[in-house]
This record gives structure tokens, sequence and C-alpha cells, in this order.
């Protein structure tokens, strides 16, 4: 199969997944029995006003199919209609709190694969010695400390004992401001994760270690830090790569969690205190926009992987 | 070959290597926890919801013995009573998720074709919505507590379960004994439920149990963000998200005592968990 023809297999597989989760998502409102203005306007006085918004928003006299056509074009021009809580575009509401998210996604993503690729190959090279024990345990340690508990304990020992970060907010927004609020958030952020890289970055490097083209390598004269990286590591990024695309979604839905904590302004906040509020367009955007993320991520690192992996092109026989 | 592997045998079958000393001590802690929560009303000393205004933010003492609160109630009592919804609501969609996913990957695996690419396509689509993002949708739309959010996961997790018992089911099809039953004339039906079906199940069933300290997790979360079961009903979520002010203030013990619960509650499962699927031989049928 070539290049074009298996891009365009996954770009195809891409949108049908994506159009799926959107049904998902849109008619997840139709399972809720009654009227749906009075679902939409739970908490709120039915003025005549905010009856017609409603109505008008989501073409609620149309027949379902029509209201899906017509969320979906708005969609596509980038408009998701209009928050009930704020009276603003939910584009404008989310574009306002995105940043912090994607800041805490990526501080905390760098940690992640700093410490589990650190941890995971440290592991491999050690296997079955202490080193590579006292790894394991820690790692799975780490894996069972939920984002909302490793908060609350970086909170108490780092921000109120010790006093070395702040407990609150996100800055005065100044750069290296916005890093330092974001320290202890991205560290309860990434401590669950960092065991699933971990892990797998060991148990791919052990599998590679164990194979014959390394022993190759080594009996050629290859130097041990030369062979680990040119003949183990990079055979053993393939794995690696599919678990940290699967991590992405996880880790925007759990910052919702760590923001919630930290009194940070991101969009995981903001779809905790839309459901809170009965903000229904908001939770649909953000919801939609956690796939989208996901579901693209995940496309991305498929496409890439025959160029970081020229193998997995020529198909699972060749491995 | 044919004879199924009952996941009691298992776990009274002797062992092949010497015991595992964090298994058994997880098995205690699990034990010692669910005992508390069936028994909390006689085990915890104090009512769990028994305001003490002269006893706020007490220090751990005879009488308190992981302190109080900020309302004065006996933080003991409330992680106690806290263990029930803690440990029953990941039990339901550890169980319920099972079920669903057992049926779904049966279905897809001995079925094939057309229905096992559908179903295939749908479970996709499941996998990128995040389970504790598909237990928010379900709050936003049904209201906050934890029925729907438990009934929520239980749909989240099918899918894991499904993939593995149609792997299983699929790889188990082509095995000469099913040959063999369906020369002497039994249905594909029967076979599939009768033979097939016991075979596959302890292996999926252990791998579930690792679900169990995700799902733990994920619905004290969804509690923590106020979204869960309801303040002031005593649960490790809830407890962290009202001792949130006090943490500021320096009263660390009314939340790290519902946190270390939930550590703890969450490294003894996912012990277990492993040790079952090691047992039973994850993924390669026996």
């Amino acid at each position: 199969m070539t290049a074009a023809r298996r891009v365009a297999g996954k770009l195809g597989g891409l949108l049908l997944t994506l159009f799926l989760a959107s049904l998902l998502v849109f008619f997840s409102r139709f399972l809720v029995p009654g009227d749906p203005v009075s679902f939409l306007l739970r908490g709120r006085k039915p003025s005549p006003e905010a009856i017609a918004q409603v109505t008008a928003q989501y073409g609620l006299d149309l027949p379902p199919w029509q209201q899906y056509l017509n969320w979906l074009a708005g969609i596509l021009h980038g408009d998701f209609g209009r928050s009930l809580q704020y009276r603003q575009d939910v584009t404008a509401v989310i574009g306002e709190r995105l940043p912090v998210t994607l800041g805490l996604v990526v501080m905390a993503g760098l940690m992640i694969a700093v410490v589990g690729l650190v941890g995971g190959i440290v592991a491999a090279l050690n296997r079955g010695r202490i080193l590579d024990r006292s790894v394991l345990i820690g790692l799975t340690v780490l894996g069972a400390i939920p984002s909302f508990v490793g908060s609350i304990v970086l909170i108490a020992v780092f921000a109120v004992q010790l006093g070395w970060f702040p407990s609150f907010g996100s800055g005065d927004g100044g750069f290296l401001d916005t890093v330092y609020h974001l320290v202890l958030p991205s560290i309860a952020l990434a401590v669950v994760f960092v065991v699933l890289v971990g892990k797998v970055t060991r148990s791919s490097m052990v599998d590679q270690l164990g194979r014959e083209h390394v022993e190759v390598a080594t009996s050629r004269g290859l130097g041990r830090a030369t062979v680990v990286r040119r003949h183990v590591f990079r055979n053993a990024i393939g794995p690696i790569l599919t678990v940290s695309g699967l991590l992405v979604a996880g880790l925007i839905v759990a910052s919702s969690i760590v923001e919630a904590a930290f009194g940070l302004a991101g969009i995981g906040s903001l779809l905790v205190q839309s459901v809170d509020r009965l903000d229904f367009p908001v939770v649909q955007a953000i919801v939609l926009l956690v796939v989208f993320a996901f579901v693209v991520v995940n496309a991305i690192i498929d496409i890439l992987e025959p160029w970081v992996d020229p193998r997995s092109a020529a198909g699972a026989g060749a491995r | 070959m044919t004879t199924p592997t009952l996941a009691l045998e298992v776990l009274r079958a002797p062992r092949a290597r010497p015991a595992n000393t964090a298994y058994v001590i997880s098995l205690v802690v699990l034990g010692v926890l669910t005992l508390a929560a069936i028994f909390a009303p006689w085990v915890a000393p104090y009512d769990p919801d028994q305001v003490d205004l002269g006893a706020v933010y007490a220090s751990p003492s005879t009488a308190h013995w992981l302190g109080t609160d900020a309302l004065g109630r006996d933080t003991l009592s409330r992680m106690i009573y806290g263990a029930r919804t803690a440990l029953l609501a990941p039990l339901i969609v550890v169980v319920a998720s099972t079920i669903i996913g057992i049926l779904l990957g049966l279905l897809a695996g001995w079925r094939g074709g057309w229905l096992d690419s559908v179903l295939g396509r749908i479970f996709d689509v499941v996998f990128a919505f995040p389970s504790l993002l598909i237990a928010i949708m379900a709050v936003a739309l049904f209201g906050k507590g934890l029925v729907a959010p438990v009934i929520a996961m239980s749909i989240a997790y099918a899918p894991f379960v499904a993939r593995l018992t149609r792997s299983l089911v699929a790889s188990e099809r082509s095995r000469p004994y099913v040959s063999a039953y369906r020369v002497q004339g039994f249905s594909g039906g029967w076979i599939a439920t009768r033979r097939v079906l016991p075979n596959v199940t302890p292996i999926v069933g252990a791998q579930s149990t690792l679900n169990f300290g995700y799902v733990l997790a994920e619905l004290a979360a969804l509690s923590f963000l106020g979204l869960g079961v309801q303040a002031p009903t005593a649960d490790w979520g809830a407890m962290i998200n009202e001792a949130q002010a006090g943490l500021l203030g320096g009263h660390f013990l009314p939340a790290i005592v519902p946190a270390v619960a939930v550590v703890i509650a969450v490294v003894a499962v996912n012990v277990i968990g492993e040790e079952l699927s090691d047992r039973i031989g994850g993924g390669s049928p026996a």
C-alpha cells in the first residue's frame, strides 16, 4: 500500500470517528425526557427572550436531524452557540480559557515524557536488579495517586507548609510567572500518567534488548551506549508513542480536577462550572473539543509512525 | 483443555511460586475496608454527620483518633462511612461493564463479519471519550449524584472488556474442540455460550478487576468536583472537596485522611487485580 493511500484511509477513519462522536454529543440531549426548552433552561427563569434565544440557537422548532445539521454547520464555522451563563459566544468563553489548560497539559506532558522515559530506560537497562524493582515500585505508587490527591498533598506541603509555590490562580500573565504558578498543578496532573509511559518504555526496551539484532550489534564491537541508542531505543519508540497519544484526552479531562483544586481558569474548570450552572452549550462544546483533540492527535501519531519506524509501514509481519 | 478454570479454583490452586506478600496484605486491607463499610454503624465511633462546634478541627486524640473537620465531625467515622460509596459504586460499574462487555465481545468475536466491524467502530468512538468525561456529561444531562455517572461509566468501560473478549473468542473459535462440537451437531449459539464463554470468562474477569481502581478514583474525583456525591454526605471525594478551604488554613487531616484512604484502596485493588491476571494468564488462553 502506498503512503498516500494509507494516509487517505486513516483520514477517512478519522472523519468517520469524529462524525459519530458529534452525533453522540448532539443527540445525548434527546436522552433526557421532557421538553427540550425546559431542559436547556433548567434553573433559569424561562423568560420569553430566553425561550426565543435557545429556540433559535438550537432551532428547536425544526426536526432533530435539521437541528443537528445546523449545529454542525455552525461548528464548522467556529460557532458553538451562546453560553447561557455568560451571555457570550461559547467560542469566546472557551478561547479565553484555553491557554491555561494548554500550558498545564504541555508542562505535564513534558514531565511525563522525561520521568517516564528516564525511569523506563533505567529500569530496562537494569532489569531484574534492585534498581529495576525500585523504579517499578515507584511508578506503581505514583500511578495510584489520583490528581485530586496529588493536588491537595502538594498544596498542603509546598504551598501552605513551605510556602514555595502559590496555591491559587495562574499569575499575572507573564510567561515565567505563569510557569511558576503551573508547577504544582502540572506535577499533580502528571503523576498518575507517568506509570503508563514508564512501564511501556521499560517493556518495549526489554523486548528489544532480548532480540538477536542487538546481540549482533554488540558482537560487532559497538559500544553499549551506541547499541542502546541506535538499536534498542529507536526500535522501542513505536509503542511509547502510541501510549502517549492515548493519554491526551485523559490529560485534558484530568486537568479539570487540577484546575478546580488550584483555582485555575482553564477549560477544565469551565467544564465543571458549566455542568454546575446548567450551561449545556458550553458542556457540549468542551466535550467535542476533547474528543477532537484525542482523535486528531492519535491520527497524527498513527500517520507519523512509519516515518519513525519504517517497519510498521511494511506490516506486522516484519517485526 | 476445555475444562473451564474458575476464578475460585485459581485462588485455591497450590502456588507455583512463593506467596506474594503485597497480594496478601492487599487482600487483608480490602477485606478490612469491606467489613468496615458493611458494618459502618457498629464500627464507627461517632455518627458521621454529628456536628460538634465545640471540637472544630480537633487534633487526633483518644476521643477522635483522626481528629475532626471544620464542623467538628469525627474524621475517622466519616472515612468509615465513606468506604460504602467508594467500594459499592465501582463494584457495580465493574460487574455491569464486564457483563455488557462479555456479551458484546462474544457477539463480535463469534459472529465476525459486518457485525464485528460495526461494533469495532462503535467501540473506537467510545474510546475517544475518556470515562471521566462521559461521567461528567451524564451529570450535565441527568443531574448531580452517582446514579447517572455509574450507568454512564458502566457503558464507558464495556468496550475495553468487549475488545479483550472479542480477541479471545476469535482465537478460541478456530480451536479443534469447537470444530468437534460442530461436527457433533451442536448449534453455534450453544457452543459459544456453553463451551467458549466459560473458557474466556476467567481471563476477562481478572482483567476487569484492574478497572476497579480506575473507577474508584474517577468517581471520587467526580465527588471532589462537586458533581457526584453531595456534601454533607460522608464520601471520600466529597470530604476532600469540603476540606479544601481548611487546607489553606493549615488543617490538613480532614483532607489528607480521605485522600490516603483513596490511595490505599486503589493500590490494594490494583495489586489484587494484577496478581489475579498473572495467575489466570491474561491474554493467552490457557
